[in-house]
């Protein structure tokens, strides 16, 4: 997993509450075997038109101005529904690398620091003010000092400290649960059977 | 300090870690699925991983599976999904009930139907509706795919302990109400995201009073609310419908003693309380594009608030004050993890019974599982649905998402026994109107939702 620490980039604000899961990546495109790929796939209903299949221009991400865009900027309750990790594969494959949300579905932000997609929750003021960033403009997230600096304004937010070292060191965490094999072991050791 | 039952599952699971930051936790059942499993395959592949524990593991096929001729899978894609799980359950050694196979379906209600699913235990599946299995009193709750491959190779998973919320349901549920109604309206009141950060134990004499498959609807539906798990305390319900199933323990004295100590001290003990009262509840119909968008039949759609609900009329082509008997259905689903078992059939088929569908109507009835779906041919009801102007179909995950040929058209309305109603759900354009299972039974043959209290069905 690639480490996060400062992040500097273009913002794009997608600004409804509850987008769910099947929004991100309809189910269609679930049936691939593979991690990649899901990019172009990414809110499929809402950008592609339904009677062409072309780009619908009036979708934001389709804009030539977001193009380029690392940071998401949304609603309330982002990623809820489905528990599809293609959802998080999917923002990721599209470039971005921070979500500015409300708030996040549970496993949608477990799935987020499995593949170094910066989940952060900022207060409706605060992102009201970062979705107004020009295209021109960029947003700079400072992991570390859990600081989003934008223009003159400085917002701070809340992380866990263990998912922020995650992000912060890239870490492999199955290779850090092996570390505690025999303590998995006694615990196994333990379980009560009835037959 | 009082303790929830929650707690006290949690604090026999830990492996390392303090409160109040993310601990390894044991998992003693890990369910799979073909969607959701083979990045998390290829991953151990790469790495020279094991599955730890393939006793522990179960898996098979359920989103893609095709209902109307299960053998005969069109979608190359999804039958390469499928032919992915079959070959990574050999190469892992991991047990898998295949299409055509007599435990198949959909794993939420295999799992309980085997006796795999048992109280106080840790249950994951890469699938968001694993909440259903805390009806047995165990801590069950959807991962990503990225965890599924952590609980293959390691039985464990990291996960901060949510809060947790009581909610104390009483009273008797009026006639043509049901469990789906009381999840919907909670959902409705309180909205898609009141769960969200939390574990939600249902408690009180409604809930005592229930079947383990109508407490299995309720705590499949709490993810519609944002909640991590539903968790009701295991009983001698909870006992008698492990007992002498497949892979249920062999001395039920003793497991049932165990259990036993999984109940919560007190109400203090939960971050949050709420009472809910049964008695006044109505059977509810939603109109909008999440759970929560949802009203009482004989209620008026709300106003709208914000963006977010003027594009939920947009999309549904619907008006606020409009009524749900005259939302224009073309279209009806009984089936999904939710409203897919033996009861629902049952309930659907009593109101089917020697009557037609309306002539509008395209009726999908799809059993949750095979051994659901043979207990049901046994009672006839096959037969009741087939002769009503159904389908009668092979289990499988259907049109509840429609991974699979089973789809709502565009344009068209469809009541749905499933669990949700997101833009496109049920197929690209489709509109979906969820319900219990009397409710859209009545609604398929009246061509329109009716009010199932008051009105002749």
């Amino acid at each position: 997993m690639e480490p996060i620490t400062i992040h500097t980039g273009k913002g794009v604000a997608l600004m409804r509450n509850d987008i769910d899961t099947d929004q991100i990546i309809p189910k269609q495109f679930l049936k691939n075997i593979l991690k990649t790929g899901y990019g172009i796939h990414a809110f499929y209903d809402w950008r592609y038109l339904k009677d062409s299949g072309r780009p619908n221009p009036d979708f934001i991400l389709n804009k030539p101005s977001s193009k380029g865009a690392t940071i998401l900027v949304t609603g309330n309750n982002f990623g809820c529904g489905s528990s599809r990790e293609h959802a998080a594969w999917a923002i990721k494959d599209w470039g971005f690398k921070v979500i500015i949300a409300g708030g996040y579905s549970d496993i949608f932000y477990m799935n987020c620091t499995k593949n170094g997609l910066l989940p952060i929750v900022l207060p409706q003021a605060a992102r009201d003010i970062l979705a107004k960033a020009t295209p021109e403009e960029t947003i700079t997230v400072d992991l570390e000092h859990q600081k989003v600096k934008y223009a003159d304004h400085e917002f701070a937010f809340d992380i866990n400290p263990t998912w922020k070292e995650k992000f912060i060191n890239g870490i492999d965490d199955i290779d850090l649960t092996m570390s505690y094999e025999q303590k998995i072991e006694d615990f196994e050791a333990r379980i009560p059977s009835f037959g | 300090m009082a303790q929830t039952m929650f707690d006290k599952i949690w604090a026999k699971h830990v492996i390392t870690g303090e409160t109040g930051q993310p601990q390894l936790i044991y998992v003693d059942l890990h369910l799979v699925h073909e969607v959701t499993s083979p990045q998390a395959f290829e991953g151990l592949r790469e790495n020279n991983r094991k599955v730890r524990r393939p006793e522990r593991t179960f898996a098979t096929m359920d989103h893609n599976v095709p209902t109307e001729d299960i053998f005969n899978v069109k979608d190359v894609i999804s039958r390469k999904q499928m032919d992915t799980l079959k070959k990574n359950c050999d190469e892992f050694g991991v047990r898998l009930a295949a299409l055509g196979d007599r435990q198949q379906g959909i794993i939420h209600a295999i799992s309980p139907q085997l006796g795999l699913t048992q109280p106080g235990q840790v249950v994951v599946c890469g699938d968001s509706h694993t909440s259903t299995h805390g009806a047995f009193g165990s801590i069950a709750f959807g991962i990503g795919t990225s965890e599924v491959e952590h609980v293959f190779a390691t039985q464990t998973i990291w996960q901060a302990k949510p809060k947790t919320m009581g909610i104390h349901v009483s009273g008797q549920l009026p006639k043509g109400v049901y469990a789906k109604d009381l999840i919907m309206a909670l959902i409705a009141q309180n909205g898609v995201d009141f769960g969200t950060g939390y574990a939600i134990e249902f408690y009180g004499d409604t809930i005592e009073r229930m079947s383990m498959e109508e407490r299995m609807t309720i705590c499949n539906m709490v993810i519609e609310g944002g909640a991590k798990s539903g968790i009701i305390k295991p009983d001698q319900t909870t006992f008698n419908y492990v007992a002498g199933r497949e892979y249920a323990p062999q001395d039920m004295a003793a497991a049932s003693d165990y259990w036993s100590q999984f109940y919560t001290d007190d109400e203090s003990a939960f971050d949050q309380q709420y009472d809910f009262d049964a008695t006044k509840l109505a059977p509810y119909v939603s109109w909008g594009t999440n759970p929560g968008m949802a009203v009482p039949i004989d209620q008026p759609f709300p106003e709208p608030k914000d963006i977010n609900m003027q594009k939920a009329y947009d999309y549904e082509g619907l008006t606020p004050q409009g009524q749900a008997r005259d939302i224009d259905l073309g279209f009806i689903f009984i089936g999904s993890c939710t409203n897919g078992r033996l009861s629902d059939l049952e309930i659907a088929a009593n109101i089917m019974r020697g009557r037609k569908i309306a002539p509008n109507i395209t009726a999908l009835v799809v059993p949750a599982s095979r051994a659901i779906r043979d207990e049901a041919e046994r009672r006839g009801y096959g037969k009741i649905f087939r002769d009503a102007g159904c389908e009668w179909r092979e289990p499988g995950c259907s049109a509840c998402l429609g991974m699979n040929p089973d789809q709502v058209p565009a344009g068209v309305h469809c009541a749905s026994t499933s669990n949700r109603n997101f833009e496109g759900r049920q197929g690209a354009g489709s509109m979906t109107h969820l319900a219990s299972p009397a409710m859209v039974a009545a609604a398929a043959l009246h061509g329109h939702f009716i009010d199932i209290r008051s009105e002749a069905i």
